[in-house]
């Protein structure tokens, strides 16, 4: 089942808040999580293990590594769930 | 001539217990002789004979900020609060942070992470473990966050010694200050172990009263229905720094934190050495450590956690280390109205010890209906008065002792 960008954003936008206590309208596509959004790599790997439950997609550690901005996970994900 | 050895004063106090949320809140209820220990109502206690505790007065998790919490064990969440307690009531100083320390003890570390990861290694694999599950386990992880929210360079210490761990901390924290590593520390202990496991393992030693019919009553140190103790959760936190440095930034000051003795029973692993050597050498080292003489005494915060046989060795124990007019010092236990602390204990004890001496009042110990014939000391049933009995400024002590045989007595003495 195919999600929009929008709903994997809206989707992302949740997990973000629940775990690192940024606010949903916030999290934009051309943040960074590092820089931007201030979220450290253990709160990361917490995003990418929600993200997976609620996208029924699996991001492996290798992979993880290289999602930088929002728009990377959007784009993973929406690759992945195709 | 040398020069004087540092002094070490209390500047700041916090605490959350099952009496309080905050100091003000504890030491009232503690004036008023309420008890915090309440009927455990979760079903896993059903499982077990001892169905009592004294929970903290509110849930840590509504004080701490959302994100936050979801990375603290709840005693990590405890000693945050306590800290940031603390350090407000010190005024927040401004210290060089590589002349700032923490040292803040627990006795068992955050074990409801520890079960409740295992449960979910178990269920889920390790991939649904938190990332934070080592740092809300590590027993130092509430020095950690402490000295993170702080900036606190100087070091983060946490000392381990079962229910002396708290006293142990305040202790470690004094040597720091006199040895130079440090201006200001902030110092204590905290547990969070009201759990199936904890309960369970203390029943298996037969330490905790099955009074779950009367919970308020079933804390009861130096009386003779006395059975065990209670399980009691929180933190205690005191900010301590060197008079020179109080005096420069013109800080209130409750007290001097004026020194620690230790001793190791060396005989049992869980059960007091019966002649009471262990912590009347404690006692004794406190005493010299911090230049007192027995006479200077007016109050302690005894140990007593209810138990038949560790209340009146404690209570043969003071009497022996404050000599012939021991009779004259007012003792109370607290955990008659907090229950027992672990390694929290000693902390919130001498927060209370520390209050006593202020207020100069001794908080009183509750339920002591029938009291042990022949105790050496006098047990305050009600708030008593404190006044000097001899030369000096007046002297209280915290006693604190732990599994393993770890003895610690800290010696507060007025500005």
């Amino acid at each position: 089942m195919a999600m929009s960008q929008q709903e994997i954003l809206a989707g992302l936008g949740e997990i973000i808040d629940e775990i690192a206590g940024v606010p949903a309208d916030e999290v934009t596509p051309e943040k960074t999580f590092v820089d931007d959004l201030d979220i450290d790599s253990l709160s990361m790997v917490e995003i990418a293990v929600a993200a997976q439950d609620k996208f029924g997609v699996e991001i492996p550690d290798d992979q993880l590594k290289d999602l930088k901005t929002v728009q990377d996970v959007i784009s993973y994900v929406e690759r992945a769930s195709a | 001539m040398g020069t004087a050895p540092t002094r070490v004063v209390v500047t700041g106090l916090g605490a959350i217990t099952p009496l309080g949320t905050d100091v003000p809140g504890t030491w009232q209820a503690m004036l008023a002789g309420q008890s915090g220990v309440r009927a455990i109502t979760d079903e896993w206690a059903q499982r077990l004979p001892c169905q009592i505790a004294a929970w903290a007065a509110a849930d840590p998790a509504t004080l701490i900020d959302r994100v936050q919490a979801r990375r603290l064990d709840r005693c990590e969440m405890f000693a945050l609060i306590a800290a940031r307690e603390a350090w407000a009531d010190a005024g927040a100083p401004e210290v060089d942070p590589e002349r700032l320390g923490v040292a803040v003890a627990s006795g068992i570390g955050g074990v409801g992470s520890t079960l409740a990861a295992y449960d979910t290694l178990k269920e889920k694999g390790w991939q649904r473990l938190s990332p934070y599950t080592v740092p809300m386990l590590m027993p130092n992880g509430s020095a950690g966050w402490i000295s993170i929210e702080l900036g606190a360079q100087a070091g983060a210490h946490t000392t381990v010694s079962a229910c002396a761990s708290g006293a142990e901390a305040i202790g470690y924290a004094v040597d720091m200050i006199r040895s130079g590593r440090a201006d200001v520390v902030v110092a204590g202990g905290t547990e969070a172990a009201i759990l199936e496991l904890n309960i369970g393992a203390f029943a298996a030693m037969r330490a905790l009263s099955l009074r779950n019919d009367d919970p308020e009553r079933a804390s009861r140190p130096f009386d003779k229905g006395r059975d065990g103790f209670v399980l009691g959760e929180g933190a205690g936190i005191v900010v301590l720094e060197s008079e020179q440095h109080a005096t420069a930034r013109g800080a209130r000051v409750y007290a001097v934190a004026a020194g620690a003795g230790y001793s190791s029973d060396a005989h049992h692993i869980a059960q007091p050495e019966p002649n009471g050597t262990g912590a009347r050498l404690a006692i004794g080292r406190a005493l010299a450590n911090a230049g007192v003489t027995a006479d200077q005494v007016v109050h302690v915060n005894a140990h007593a956690t209810s138990t038949p046989a560790g209340d009146l060795v404690e209570a043969q124990a003071i009497g022996a280390a404050l000599g012939p007019r021991a009779g004259e010092v007012v003792v109370s236990s607290t955990k008659s109205m907090t229950g027992h602390l672990l390694g929290g204990a000693g902390a919130v004890e001498s927060v209370a010890a520390i209050l006593a001496l202020h207020h100069r009042t001794a908080p009183p110990t509750i339920n002591l209906d029938d009291p042990e014939d022949d105790l050496p000391v006098e047990i305050a049933v009600k708030p008593t008065g404190l006044q000097p009995r001899g030369e000096g400024p007046m002297a209280v002590i915290n006693n604190s002792f732990g599994f393993g045989g770890a003895n610690v007595a800290v010696v507060f003495t007025e500005p």
